[in-house]
């Protein structure tokens, strides 16, 4: 790292030309190598699938994960309830309480959410993993024994995650709507009972699908972003840890950007 | 005897501005050691990557078997991988599997054994690098250095390879542990039927294990012959690499 620090120095603030060229570069190049990782895993998606490790990672990055999701939500629901009931209460914002925290979770707080702590927890665990690996030769010893990292190690996670994230998205929802509804009965007094059909009023398919329809998408680019920089990480600890830094960030901020579109595109479609 | 099982013609590779192997010719005769000895950094290691399509030169060419590999897709490789076993340097064991799991993984992959003759091969291959039936159930978190180099060493064995490639098998071990390994190397070559590359530094391993040393100085083989020819060669940075063993006492080496 020291050595770095001159050169980058030398290139002054950031928003200067060089700079701006050379983060450019870096994020062209990141996009190009997941695109050519992607394009990879369709080729070996079409041959052989390992069952057995799509389902252990499905427990490890998916059932291991229903705890942190629900937390995230729980509070985002109760939070939710509390804003709603203080800036509305002019016009009569205790009565939406359930209108308004079902519709924010399942559109967007609920995916969104969901899916950015999973990008910290998994993201960083795939990275880290496979990074070790990585500067361990593990990865080039399974090449050298004739097998495809890519079908062994990359396939099996972006199937469990792709598949999980909707999942844990609906039970997260499901929390965030009990922690409005602790809010609602215990310290807005609104009752449970009102809570509760406000929600079921209010709650659609068609909410529901906008937001669940987001998730395998974000859960597709947490695995890929998390793989593509694990099996990219060169020089020890701390070309693990970098990559691990690079990878949250990248997932965290990719999933925010696709967020915005998938949502241009669901309104502009009938979903939503 | 004297056919070669891998060539490489012309190899040259550079990572950014480093040029590492500089248009290098090597034959691997059937049936010898083959030691690839120089300096750290000298482009061993990556040498011997070429020869299972580990890494792909920029420009040259290499053969395996008569089959040239430097342009081949890693699926197309697959069989050539199957024929070149590598051990590598740390041993590189999976560490999330026991060590039953890491030497049977490439018998579950590649054949249709079952689950018995799998064990048993697996038990014969460990009883090759002298190892007993206890070590199966370990996690190779578990393991001293050279028990990891053992059971690696088994886990390249297992799909009978006809060529081995190792990448510093002695470093980071003890004097008597690495020479359990080089005679091993020794031992398993005949054993086998294989022919073996052999990447050190290690000056006594090399000629313990050695029927040739080709030496590697600044991106080329600068002398390749009989570990007696090596001894009498004129060559200025061989001699000094092999004089550092003899002579490397406090008092010769004291400015």
């Amino acid at each position: 790292m020291p050595e770095i620090l001159p050169a980058e120095a030398s290139l002054g603030p950031f928003w200067t030309l060089p700079r701006l060229r050379r983060w450019f570069r870096k994020v062209f190049s990141h996009l190009g190598g997941l695109g050519l990782l992607a394009g990879s895993l369709v080729r070996e998606g079409r041959k052989r699938w390992e069952g057995g490790e799509i389902l252990r990672q499905m427990d490890a990055l998916g059932v291991q994960s229903i705890a942190v999701a629900n937390l995230t939500c729980l509070f985002t629901g109760m939070v939710l309830a509390l804003q709603t009931a203080y800036a509305l209460e002019q016009f009569g914002g205790k009565l939406v309480i359930g209108r308004a925290v079902i519709l924010s979770l399942t559109r967007e707080l609920g995916p969104v959410l969901t899916a950015l702590m999973l990008a910290a927890r998994c993201g960083a665990g795939i990275t880290a993993e496979l990074g070790t690996m990585a500067v361990t030769e593990q990865v080039d010893a399974l090449r050298a024994l004739g097998t495809s990292p890519i079908r062994k190690l990359v396939l099996p996670r972006v199937v469990a995650l792709t598949v999980m994230l909707p999942v844990l998205t609906l039970i997260a929802i499901f929390h965030g709507m009990l922690g409005g509804l602790i809010i609602a009965a215990f310290e807005i007094k609104i009752g449970a009972g009102f809570y509760l059909s406000t929600t079921l009023q209010a709650l659609s398919v068609n909410d529901l699908m906008h937001g669940l329809c987001k998730t395998p998408v974000f859960g597709l680019e947490i695995a890929l972003i998390g793989c593509y920089n694990g099996l990219g990480a060169t020089g020890g600890a701390d070309g693990v840890g970098r990559a691990t830094t690079i990878a949250v960030v990248a997932a965290s901020i990719t999933i925010l950007i696709t967020d915005f579109f998938l949502t241009k595109l669901f309104i502009a479609l009938p979903i939503g | 005897m004297s056919d070669p099982v891998i060539e490489l013609r012309g190899v040259s590779k550079a990572f950014g501005d480093n040029v590492v192997l500089d248009s290098v010719d090597l034959s691997v005769r059937r049936g010898e050691v083959m030691v690839i000895l120089g300096g750290s950094g000298s482009g061993k290691s990556v040498s011997l990557r070429h020869m299972n399509g580990l890494t792909h030169p920029d420009s040259g060419e290499v053969f395996v078997d008569g089959l040239e590999i430097s342009r081949l897709a890693e699926e197309e490789l697959v069989p050539v991988r199957k024929k070149v076993g590598m051990l590598f340097q740390m041993g590189a064991l999976f560490d999330s599997m026991t060590v039953f799991e890491n030497v049977a993984f490439a018998l579950w992959e590649h054949t249709k054994m079952t689950d018995a003759d799998v064990a048993a091969r697996v038990a014969e291959v460990l009883g090759f690098v002298n190892l007993g039936p206890d070590v199966l159930p370990l996690l190779p978190s578990s393991l001293s250095g050279g028990m990891k180099k053992r059971v690696s060493l088994a886990r390249t064995i297992a799909l009978k390879p006809d060529v081995l490639l190792y990448d510093e098998p002695t470093t980071g071990l003890d004097p008597v542990t690495a020479m359990t390994i080089n005679r091993l190397i020794v031992d398993l070559n005949t054993r086998l039927a294989t022919t073996s590359v052999v990447v050190t530094h290690d000056i006594a391993s090399a000629l313990f294990v050695a029927d040739r040393i080709a030496f590697l100085e600044r991106g080329r083989f600068t002398f390749v012959g009989s570990p007696d020819e090596a001894r009498r060669s004129d060559i200025a940075a061989l001699r000094a690499f092999l004089a550092a063993e003899e002579t490397g006492t406090r008092e010769t080496t004291a400015p």
